[in-house]
Parts: C-alpha cells; sequence; structure tokens
C-alpha cells in the first residue's frame, strides 16, 4: 500500500538571522509524508506554512532534527540528487512569450538530461505523458504567457511530473484561480497522487476544498503545534475551530465552513422543506438571526411553494422577507 | 455528493510504465531556426568579405580573394591593405561583435531584464578606469600623450584596461559569491559602475585638455586598434568566453522560469552565477580593453536575436546572437570608416544611431516585449 517516502524526525524549522538566536518557527515535528497521499498544509497567515515548506524541500536548513528520504538526509544531499526527489510549483507566475508549453515542461527534465539539455526518446515521451495527465497536451505548441492562469499552473504541474520525482510540493496551487478551477485543480491533484503514487504535499488557504479532497491534513494552529491527521478526525477534536477562532469568524463543525458572526438579532424557526427552507435559513443567518431546529418557544416562519410568510403577511422573495425581518426595529424587539 | 465524486474520477491516468512514443507532431520543429542560422552564417560571410573590400581606398573582390589566396594582387598595395590592415579589424569586429551579443543574452537571462547589457556590472568601467588612469595620470605634464602610451609598448591601452577590467570582475565575483539574490547584485554592479566612473570624471577634471582628448577618442570606440600581434591574445580570450556560455545552455535554460525554479532542478545557483558573469566579463572585458567602450550592440542583439528565431532556448539564442552580433559590428564599422572618403566617424555614434531606430521600429511591432521577462 502506501509507503512512507519522506520521514521528520524532531524536526525544529525556523530562521538564523546574523548573530541573534536563532527564532523557531516550530518546534519538535515528526512527520510522514506515505506514496500516494494528497497532504493539505493548513494555517493562519504567519504560522509558519512556508518555512515547513522551504525546510522539507530542503530550500532552508533546519534549526534542529532531520528530513529523511529513505535512509538519506535530504539536507545533506547534493542538489543534483535532490532535484530526483523533489519538485516544486511555486507561486511566482511564469510569464516568457518565448517558451512553449512544451518547453516548460520539457525543463522538467533537465535532471536527467547531458550538459546540452537534448532530450531523449525517453525524456520526450515523459514530457508527453506528463502533459497529458493534466490535461494540458493541446496546449503544448501555446507561448506559455498566452495561458490563462488556471492552464498555467497545470503546465507546471506538469513539469513537476516529468521531472519524475516520488515528491511533488506546490505552494498555493489555487491561489488566482476562480472557483471551479480550484475545485478542478484540487481534483487533478488528488487524481495525481493516487494514480502516479506519488507525494503531494500543498500549502492553502482553501479550507472548504482541502477538508473534501485531502487525504491528510496538517494543521498549524499558531502556537508552534502541528496537528496531523484525516481532515474529519481534525473537525471533530476542534483542532480547526481552535486554529481559526477569531473575531467575527467561526468554523461550524456541523457544515464544514465559516460563519460570519454578526451581531445576533434573535431567534427564528423555519417551517418548510428543500432548497427554498435551506436558503432562506442561509439568508438569516447571514443578517444575524440565530436558526432554530425546534419549533417551541420561538417566532416561527412558513416557506412553501407560494412563498414565504410571516406574521400574517406573504413575501415574494428572500430579499423581501430580509428586508421586512431587519426593516423596523419594533419587529426586531419582538423578536428578542 | 454525486456529481462531486465523478469530478474526483474523470479522465484515467495513464500510467509511466505505458509510456507511448510522442507524436511527431508535438515535437518542437527547429526549421525557422535552422534556417535563420544559416541566412545569417552567409551574411556574415558577405559583410566580412565586404569588409576587406571597402574602405578608403576600394579593392576589386577578386584582389581580396587574391590577397587572401596569397596570390600577387593587381597593385601590390591590395595585398598589404587586404591582410595588414583590413583583415585584423574585420576579425576583431567579427570576434566583438559575437562577443557583446553573448554577453549581453547571458546578462538579460540571469538578471531576467530586458535593459541590462555586458556593461551593466561595471566591467567597462573598470576598463575606462585603467585606460584613464594611463592616459591621464601617468607621465609627466607636457609630454605627448602618444609617448605616454608609447612607453608601455604597443600594448599601452589594451593592458591598462585588461587590468581594470579585471579587477572589476573580481570585485563583482566576490559579491557574486555572497549575494543573496541577482537583484543585489545587479544594484551592486550598477553602484560600483558609478564610483569608477566618478574616479574618471574626478582624474579628467584634474587632467590637461590634449590628455582628456586622448581619453575621449578612447571612448568613442574602434576595431582599428587592433593588429596582428594582438589578435592572438583577443582570439583565445573571446574563444574561451564563447565556450563557457555555450557550456552554460542548461542553467540559461532552467534561469528562465526564475532561480528558485531553476534551484529545484539540480542547477547550483552560486555556480551558474559565477560562471555566467565570469564569461561575460572575460568577454565584455577583453573587448573593452582592445577595442573600448562600445555600447549598445550588447543590448540591441539579445532581442533582434529572440525576434528572429522566436524562442528563449539558449541552444539556439546563443548562437545566433553570436552571428547577428557579428554581422551588426561588421556593418557598422563599415559604415564608420564612410566608404571612399579619408575620415572615420566614431564607431559607438553609428551602433547607436542606426541601431536605435531598427530597435525601436521593432520593438514598437513586437506586441509583448514584456512578456519575453517574467515580470
Amino acid at each position: 500500500m502506501s509507503q512512507p517516502i519522506l520521514a521528520a524526525e524532531r524536526l525544529t524549522v525556523g530562521y538564523r538571522s546574523g548573530r541573534a538566536a536563532p527564532k523557531a518557527v516550530l518546534a519538535d515535528l515528526t512527520l510522514r509524508l506515505n506514496s500516494g497521499a494528497l497532504v493539505c498544509l493548513i494555517g493562519r497567515n504567519g504560522a509558519g506554512k512556508s518555512t515547513l515548506m522551504r525546510t522539507l524541500a530542503a530550500v532552508q536548513k533546519p534549526l534542529a532534527g532531520k528530513v529523511c528520504v529513505g535512509a538519506e538526509d535530504i539536507h545533506r544531499l547534493p542538489i543534483s540528487r535532490l532535484a530526483r526527489l523533489i519538485s516544486v510549483v511555486l507561486t511566482e507566475r511564469t510569464q516568457n512569450s518565448l517558451l512553449s508549453v512544451y518547453e516548460v515542461a520539457a525543463l522538467g527534465r533537465l535532471p536527467y538530461t547531458d550538459w546540452t539539455g537534448r532530450l531523449s526518446p525517453h525524456d520526450q515521451a515523459m514530457v508527453a505523458w506528463a502533459l497529458e495527465s493534466v490535461g494540458a497536451l493541446p496546449l503544448a505548441e501555446r507561448p506559455i504567457s498566452e495561458l490563462s492562469d488556471g492552464e498555467r499552473q497545470k503546465v507546471m504541474i506538469a513539469r513537476a511530473l516529468a521531472q519524475e520525482t516520488p515528491l511533488i510540493f506546490l505552494d498555493e496551487p489555487t491561489a488566482f484561480l476562480d472557483l471551479p478551477r480550484r475545485v478542478e485543480m484540487m481534483a487533478l491533484l488528488r487524481r495525481l497522487a493516487h494514480a502516479t503514487k506519488r507525494a503531494v504535499l500543498l500549502s492553502t488557504h482553501d479550507l472548504d476544498l482541502a477538508l473534501r479532497s485531502a487525504d491528510r491534513v496538517w494543521l498549524l494552529e499558531g502556537d508552534g503545534a502541528l496537528h496531523d491527521g484525516a481532515p474529519e478526525d481534525l473537525v471533530l477534536n476542534g483542532a480547526f475551530a481552535r486554529t481559526f477562532a477569531a473575531e467575527g469568524v467561526a468554523f461550524e463543525a456541523a457544515s464544514g465552513t465559516f460563519k460570519l458572526c454578526a451581531d445576533v438579532r434573535g431567534t427564528l424557526h423555519v417551517q418548510g422543506e428543500g432548497l427554498r427552507a435551506l436558503w432562506t435559513r442561509r439568508a438569516l443567518e447571514r443578517v444575524g438571526f440565530m436558526v432554530s431546529d425546534t419549533p417551541n418557544g420561538t417566532p416561527s416562519l412558513h416557506v412553501d411553494g407560494q412563498g414565504w410568510h410571516w406574521q400574517g403577511v406573504r413575501y415574494e422573495s428572500v430579499a423581501a422577507l430580509v428586508a421586512a425581518l431587519t426593516d423596523s426595529d419594533a419587529k426586531s424587539a419582538d423578536l428578542r | 455528493m454525486q456529481s462531486e465524486a465523478n469530478v474526483w474520477r474523470t479522465a484515467p491516468l495513464a500510467s509511466t510504465s505505458s509510456l507511448n512514443p510522442t507524436p511527431a507532431a508535438m515535437l518542437p520543429r527547429f526549421g525557422r531556426q535552422i534556417g535563420s542560422l544559416a541566412a545569417l552564417f552567409g551574411a556574415v560571410c558577405a559583410a566580412f568579405c565586404l569588409a576587406l573590400a571597402v574602405g578608403s581606398v576600394s579593392v576589386p573582390l577578386e584582389d581580396v580573394l587574391r590577397a587572401l589566396l596569397g596570390q600577387t594582387t593587381s597593385q601590390p598595395a591590395f595585398a598589404t591593405i587586404v591582410t595588414q590592415f583590413r583583415m585584423p579589424r574585420a576579425l576583431t569586429a567579427l570576434l566583438a561583435g559575437a562577443a557583446l551579443a553573448v554577453g549581453g543574452v547571458q546578462m538579460q537571462t540571469l538578471f531576467r531584464n530586458p535593459l541590462t547589457d555586458p556593461f551593466v556590472l561595471g566591467i567597462s568601467s573598470g576598463a575606462s578606469l585603467g585606460v584613464a588612469l594611463v592616459v591621464l595620470a601617468v607621465g609627466t605634464t607636457g609630454a605627448s600623450i602618444l609617448v605616454g602610451i608609447g612607453l608601455l609598448g604597443d600594448f599601452g591601452l589594451a593592458a591598462a584596461a585588461s587590468l581594470g577590467a579585471a579587477l572589476m570582475l573580481f570585485i563583482v565575483l566576490g559579491f557574486a559569491s555572497r549575494a543573496q539574490n541577482s537583484l543585489t547584485l545587479l544594484i551592486v554592479g550598477l553602484m560600483l559602475g558609478y564610483a569608477v566612473s566618478a574616479l574618471v570624471s574626478l582624474l579628467l577634471y584634474f587632467s590637461i585638455p590634449e590628455r582628456i582628448q586622448a581619453y575621449v577618442n578612447w571612448t568613442f570606440g574602434s576595431f582599428g586598434g587592433v593588429t596582428w600581434r594582438q589578435v592572438p591574445i583577443l582570439v583565445p580570450l573571446i574563444g574561451i568566453g564563447l565556450l563557457l556560455s555555450m557550456a552554460l545552455v542548461k542553467p540559461l535554460n532552467a534561469l528562465l522560469l526564475g532561480e528558485s525554479y531553476a534551484q529545484s532542478m539540480g542547477i547550483n545557483l552560486k555556480r551558474a552565477r559565477i560562471g555566467i558573469i565570469f564569461s561575460t566579463a572575460l568577454l565584455a572585458g577583453s573587448v573593452t580593453a582592445f577595442c573600448g567602450p562600445i555600447g549598445f550592440l550588447g543590448i540591441a542583439v539579445p532581442h533582434l536575436s529572440r525576434m528572429l528565431i522566436r524562442t528563449a532556448d539558449h541552444r539556439w539564442l546563443l548562437p545566433t546572437a553570436m552571428l547577428i552580433g557579428a554581422l551588426a559590428a561588421l556593418l557598422a564599422d563599415l559604415i564608420a570608416q564612410v566608404p571612399g572618403r579619408q575620415i572615420i566617424l566614431p564607431l559607438n555614434a553609428i551602433t547607436a544611431l542606426i541601431g536605435a531606430p531598427v530597435v525601436v521600429m521593432i520593438v514598437m511591432r513586437q506586441r509583448r516585449l514584456r512578456d519575453t521577462f517574467s515580470a
């Protein structure tokens, strides 16, 4: 089944700057990356996501501990060996009107070519396979600068695949992308991890997507702790809620999403079924009502095929209902 | 939920074990590049012959060929003119043009900046300082400048310029092995250049008019100062620089994606940076030492080359830049000599006056120059 590829033992990451004492960001981590697994690294800004990624990718030395692939400490490996173990996809955008998609993906073969960088038939087949795997084969001859952000990101992933490394690290691969592209990108990465038996580690701010697609989540709590587990376990044990507890925002375990905490206007019960009732509840929460599941004691409004019924008046739309509910202070006062 | 599960499942992935041969249609085709290189090679040969035939005295082409083959020419003077004066000059133009163009390509790739040229790290300023020290400061007051140079022999100016350029090279390399990134290095190079130019200004300020004139003459640039005695020095220097740059195609290509990506693909950044700087400094330094600070070619030729072959791949870009650089230098020198007249115009004025409008014209037609360099 899935083999551990990378192992970090008692790893402390942070910065050394001049003569000042080294500043540890995360301490004493013991981590595993398994083949065929998609791992999402999540944490608030400044929690140490990039420091950890840079250290695991051997771009930065650890303050203590070591990171091993097999029996070898990656921080002691020559850079040419490292290039056959770890490939990366960075956030910086590649814009070059003179580089074709094929040429960019082919650069992934650099660790395997001679000094001229000439591609053997095997190299060419690998590049074609990598482009096909991400669905970018039809783009092969296009200049990289003409692609959309999503297409370009796929090409950079193809380049990493062509590099034929057991580990692929991606720094916020879904940044810059619109929602459908984000879902597509995560689906692609998950599929690649499973099908090619690579270990894929990515950092992201997309909690919802990470929860739905990651095999494991590494959650940085911000105080130097790292929670490692299946995404659902981290929701259930409250790690998510603690990490993202902040004023005005709350993580709701029931839906796996964030809620804006507006000032509470009152409590309501919604009678009704289906999509209409669901979105009515969401609208009420959005404008600051608590929605109770049971009708006892709380004022109740009724949703059916004709519309929304509240205190004997029928409303044609959610907007009209919300306007009526939030319009007058007198009515709001009734609800408290 | 149903739809979501489908998303994960779309398009099964081929496994690496069943790699298909790449369809021929997908592989890059190099027809344009090969054609361009062949045409450029022909043009360089033609320009070289023209440079031997044309000048203050016109030599018929058949006499040029005879002189090259060592046969007697229709007028005995023709053989001397062609082999003793025009050959070294044309050879120098050829080498200098190629050297400056390749230096420009390397700096533009290393710094990912379309405005850099081979002199951006202050190499030519170092050479200027060497020359300024010899011309402006050495010798007693009132003595003829020619005496001052004569004391150092034939190689006086070139030697002084080489020393200056080499000194600058070592300073820049010292910074290159410490600098965190290339941008830091670029700023250091620019600052060094300003500082050294300031020293030259001071020397100029305290000098006498005749010497200032001699210094200014050097800054005009010329391929004419190189004799057969100096060619054996210039050829290996530029040869090594060009070979080194060809040996660096892989790091240069990797740098097209930026330093972080290059490093992740196994490129030793520090070594690559030092190699690129050393090669560029050798090329730019030796050209400046023997021909003066020749501007413009180093910044313009790389752009012309990319526009012609439409690829950033250095395996094609470097040879193309060499040929276009050689061609441009030969043509500029031809024009500077004003065929049929006794006057010789400053070479630097010609390269810029004729080259600048050409580049502006081409750049205005090109929609996406910025995209050529990652923002």
